[in-house]
């Protein structure tokens, strides 16, 4: 059965913008990206949105929804009060290009940053071959959907935009965790490089990627420290500094 | 203007528009670990009331300084002096900071207090109210590198407060075979922290995390798999852990001032 809800939709460009309230028909089960597909049907035709598959699996409908970065298609209507008015806003740490629409094309500069997977020179195509155990530990990083949330959601760009530069940010610290327990990548330096060129120490641990990742994927304890703790083998660990200390002298 | 109220953002001027209770979180860690701190100064400094009849606060354990009172000391060694430029130096004072070190520089530690006490954020989507942010790469910060530092001496002072957890199966003469409320919540407290620090990220790593291949390392990657589920529930642990040594001190304390009995269960 129909019901009433107040909605307030963010409707704007880069120049200017402001939150307004529509009044929408919602019925049983429907998720917010419905009652925005039906505002934009009934009541703001030029209303941009962008979709796709409405099933959580695409990443295209990332906005925020009373305050908390969210997809659309994923968030039931029916998980907030029946009298409560629901706030729909675009991404924020990302520039606005028109109403729920933003430019996320931060994201693809720094996916091309990331050195791509380096195979065995020894094996042909083909000829790679792995163990489940191994598989396994790297699929968690493959559910990523690229709705860029995390990235969203991470302070150290959405609250610092000169940050941009120099921080790759959660969804890409997957990708260079992915690599660097692959037991064939060949490239040496992505510990290093992750510190030094793609700023994994801009990171202080907050979990706020993790907290909104609609694929549950342990970003922070699975990816970010991790890599955090492979630095720290290459440049801050006791244990190997003193292994260090004692080659150099035996050398000398 | 910068971070979300940067000039090509959305032009929302609210700092956050969530609608939750997202300030209770910091709000209640902030209280919890800024209570836990004030506790704590006040019997690193006190320097008395932390041993009687075998049993050991773990704020003065080990008890290395000549100031420490008979039977407190581990083995009778005591290399620090009990002055130190004519002050008077608590023997906590010497050994707080590894498990102090360890706990600031720990993963969890480190989400609660940038969020309950610095602000940084203090929730997710809430704007923080710093200008500037450069993490961990400069210092003092970048000394969070140190965690594992702190981990090895860790585990070093775990190994000797369950010696003093086993030391209080003591009666007041010393002889073996009893047991007291004090032994029980020794146990509790050291067990507790074991827990805490095998859940660790630094000890996930160590045991087998830092691989690349699972499959060339089977047991490595069993430990692996069973440290990461602990690792699960190191939040957990951690406060665990905390109140855990926090009520053993107060415990110790009371008893050693008179105020509580060591009631003895056998």
């Amino acid at each position: 059965m129909a019901r009433k809800l107040n909605l307030r939709i963010w409707r704007g460009d880069s120049t200017d913008g402001g939150l307004k309230d529509v009044q929408v028909d919602v019925n049983e089960g429907e998720v917010v990206l419905d009652v925005i597909h039906r505002v934009q049907a009934t009541q703001m035709g030029d209303l941009a949105v962008r979709w796709n598959c409405k099933a959580g699996k695409c990443g295209s409908c990332s906005m925020e929804i009373n305050g908390k970065p969210r997809l659309a298609c994923m968030t039931q209507v029916a998980s907030f009060g029946e009298d409560e008015t629901i706030t729909v806003t675009p991404l924020r740490a990302f520039p606005v290009i028109k109403d729920l629409v933003t430019d996320v094309s931060f994201n693809y500069k720094k996916a091309m940053e990331i050195p791509a997977y380096e195979p065995p020179k020894e094996l042909a195509p083909g000829e790679a071959r792995m163990e489940q155990i191994d598989v396994e530990r790297s699929q968690e990083f493959r559910k990523c959907i690229e709705c860029f949330l995390c990235q969203d959601t991470c302070h150290v760009i959405r609250d610092h935009e000169e940050n941009k530069k120099s921080f790759a940010g959660p969804r890409f610290f997957i990708r260079i965790a992915e690599l660097d327990m692959h037991p064939l990548d060949m490239l040496k330096n992505r510990k290093r490089t992750a510190q030094e060129e793609h700023g994994l120490g801009m990171c202080n641990i907050t979990k706020c990627c993790t907290e909104v990742c609609p694929e549950h994927i342990k970003i922070t304890d699975n990816a970010i420290i991790p890599m955090k703790e492979r630095v720290v083998d290459i440049k801050y660990d006791p244990a190997r500094m003193f292994a260090g200390l004692l080659k150099r002298e035996k050398r000398s | 203007m910068s971070g979300v109220f940067s000039p090509t953002r959305a032009k929302i001027k609210e700092r956050t528009l969530r609608t939750d209770k997202w300030w209770l979180e910091p709000a209640i860690t902030f209280g919890v670990l800024f209570s836990f701190v004030i506790y704590a100064t006040f019997r690193a400094f006190e320097g008395a009331n932390y041993y009687k009849d075998h049993l050991i606060s773990p704020f003065y354990s080990p008890c290395l300084s000549e100031a420490c009172v008979p039977g407190a000391t581990l083995f009778g060694w005591t290399p620090v002096s009990a002055e130190i430029f004519n002050f008077a130096l608590s023997p906590a004072l010497i050994i707080l900071i590894f498990p102090l070190g360890f706990r600031m520089t720990c993963y969890y530690y480190r989400k609660a207090y940038y969020r309950a006490f610095w602000l940084s954020p203090p929730a997710c989507a809430v704007a923080e109210p710093h200008t500037k942010y450069t993490g961990e790469t400069r210092a003092p910060l970048i000394l969070q590198n140190a965690h594992r530092w702190f981990f090895y001496a860790g585990l070093l002072l775990n190994v000797i407060l369950t010696y003093d957890a086993v030391i209080s199966f003591k009666n007041p003469e010393g002889q073996w075979g009893h047991m007291s409320v004090g032994s029980l919540v020794l146990v509790v407290s050291s067990t507790l922290l074991w827990f805490y620090s095998l859940s660790c990220h630094t000890c996930r790593h160590t045991i087998g995390g830092r691989l690349k291949h699972f499959s060339a390392h089977p047991v490595r990657y069993k430990l692996w798999t069973w440290v990461s589920a602990l690792n699960h529930k190191h939040q957990q642990f951690a406060w665990y852990s905390l109140a855990g040594v926090a009520f053993a001190d107060i415990y110790v304390r009371q008893v050693a001032t008179g105020a509580w009995t060591n009631f003895y269960f056998f």
